[in-house]
């Protein structure tokens, strides 16, 4: 068995490693894992990754998660060309230093924009208090300022004048409210008793 | 001017960078920034680092923020041993998956265990419910058999047999709730033989140095009103 994906593009990081994978000729064997169908939370995904998140990849033996290593893991195995991940210490700290930022930033602020103001109402049929959205909205905007102001500032991409992998993780959050996989999440019955109770934990995340 | 590291030892993320440094012997010049002093709020600072955060480093004209990217930056710069980070490849990945995961997870929960129990309490003057507190030591807990579940296993080290940057950020994260007087290691043995080897791979001396301020946080003076106010809103999002 070759390399295999665990994916579900509702998922931002999933789209990363996806399109990085697709982008670079990176041969691999794509397993579906449906997120709003709760298979993340399956037996048999535990065993490929027991944080029960996507994406998650499987080497043969070697099961990995979090897309950040598995994009840097890709890179290397596959020796992806430099501009994705430079050898150049400082542009390279600068691909880094994104990756680093974005966890706590970026990707909480679109997640929770998404969640609270669209994912909420129309799968789990619970409004959210317009004070909390409100707040989630200003975040968003600060942080894409930041992302302007101290990260992009007047270069072509994050880490200079190539495209990195800081840029495929940028472009997929942003992306969070537009992409053609959330749009499918509009048209879906409202979650079950039984989702909403395993969502629990992630739902009080996503309202703190 | 050579390597500079603007470090507040109260700072996890600091302690990770300063015990890296001082343990391979890279020099640099220490600059302290005092956050309950609101030193990072400071325009000189904001001159420095406009995310107003530490730590940040400055070589030449070089400023990098973001702990792991400085991590690296240093373990590449002056080539330091390879167990850091390995250049093998499944086990660089171990580290990296470490370094990734603990963002929002054990960082989080150490970040809030600290100021729910201590930091907003004795340095803000704002009460935090039981409820409140009980909730974010409940979730420390279940991120703790994570960590030793997922990450740790029977493993020496978190991503293989030789200490590395994974082991050192999570240690110097794991000291914030044990500053904050909770018994991280009471009742997980496995995470406290474990907290040893990393202690002793590290040196004693330096642990202990790196450690002394985050171990005194409990008795932080309170804050000044003026900066208190400032730093209010920046707190409750960092502790989100």
């Amino acid at each position: 068995m070759g390399l295999e994906l665990y994916l579900d593009l509702l998922s931002q990081p999933c789209r990363a490693v996806y399109i990085f994978a697709k982008k670079n000729g990176i041969p691999f064997e794509l397993r579906t894992v449906d997120l709003l169908k709760g298979q993340h939370h399956s037996d048999d995904f535990a065993q490929v990754n027991p944080l029960k998140k996507v994406p998650a990849l499987k080497d043969g033996d070697f099961t990995l998660a979090e897309s950040v290593a598995i994009l840097l893991y890709l890179s290397r195995k596959y020796e992806t060309p430099d501009h994705w991940y430079p050898q150049d210490l400082q542009a390279r700290a600068r691909v880094d230093e994104y990756l680093a930022w974005q966890h706590t930033a970026l990707r909480t602020s679109c997640t929770r924009t998404l969640w609270q103001k669209m994912m909420f109402p129309v799968f789990l049929g619970q409004r959210v208090p317009p004070e909390m959205l409100a707040s989630t909205l200003a975040e968003l905007d600060r942080c894409l300022q930041l992302f302007e102001d101290k990260f992009l500032k007047d270069q072509d991409f994050l880490a200079g004048s190539h495209i990195s992998v800081a840029d495929l993780v940028a472009i997929t959050e942003l992306m969070h409210e537009a992409h053609a996989a959330i749009m499918k999440a509009k048209d879906l019955p409202p979650a079950d008793a039984a989702m909403k109770e395993k969502l629990k934990p992630f739902i009080q995340l996503l309202l703190q | 001017m050579g390597l500079e590291l603007y470090l507040d030892l109260l700072s996890q993320p600091c302690r990770a960078v300063y015990i890296f440094a001082k343990k391979n012997s890279i020099p640099f010049e220490l600059r302290t920034v005092d956050l309950r002093k609101g030193q990072h709020l400071s325009d000189a600072f904001a001159q420095i680092s406009p995310l107003q955060k530490v730590p940040v480093l400055k070589d030449g004209d070089f400023t990098l923020t973001e702990s792991v990217a400085i991590l690296l930056y240093m373990t590449r710069k002056y080539k330091v041993p390879d167990h850091w980070y390995p250049q093998d490849l499944q086990a660089r990945a171990r580290v990296d998956e470490y370094l990734a995961w603990q963002h929002m997870a054990l960082r989080r929960n150490c970040l809030r265990a600290l100021w729910h129990k201590v930091m907003l309490p004795v340095f803000l003057g704002e009460p935090v419910s039981p409820e409140m507190l009980a909730a974010t030591l409940a979730e420390l807990d279940v991120t703790l058999q994570v960590l030793e579940d997922k990450f740790l296993q029977d493993k020496a080290f978190l991503a293989g047999p030789h200490v590395s940057l994974a082991d050192l950020v999570a240690i110097t994260e794991l000291m914030h709730p044990v500053g904050a007087g909770c018994q991280v290691f009471e009742g997980r043995p496995k995470l406290a033989v474990w907290r040893q080897r990393v202690e002793a791979a590290v040196g004693e001396v330096l642990f202990q140095e790196a450690h002394e301020v985050i171990l005194k946080a409990k008795h932080s003076q309170p804050a000044d009103p003026t900066i208190k106010q400032k730093m209010m809103s920046r707190v409750l999002a960092m502790i989100q």
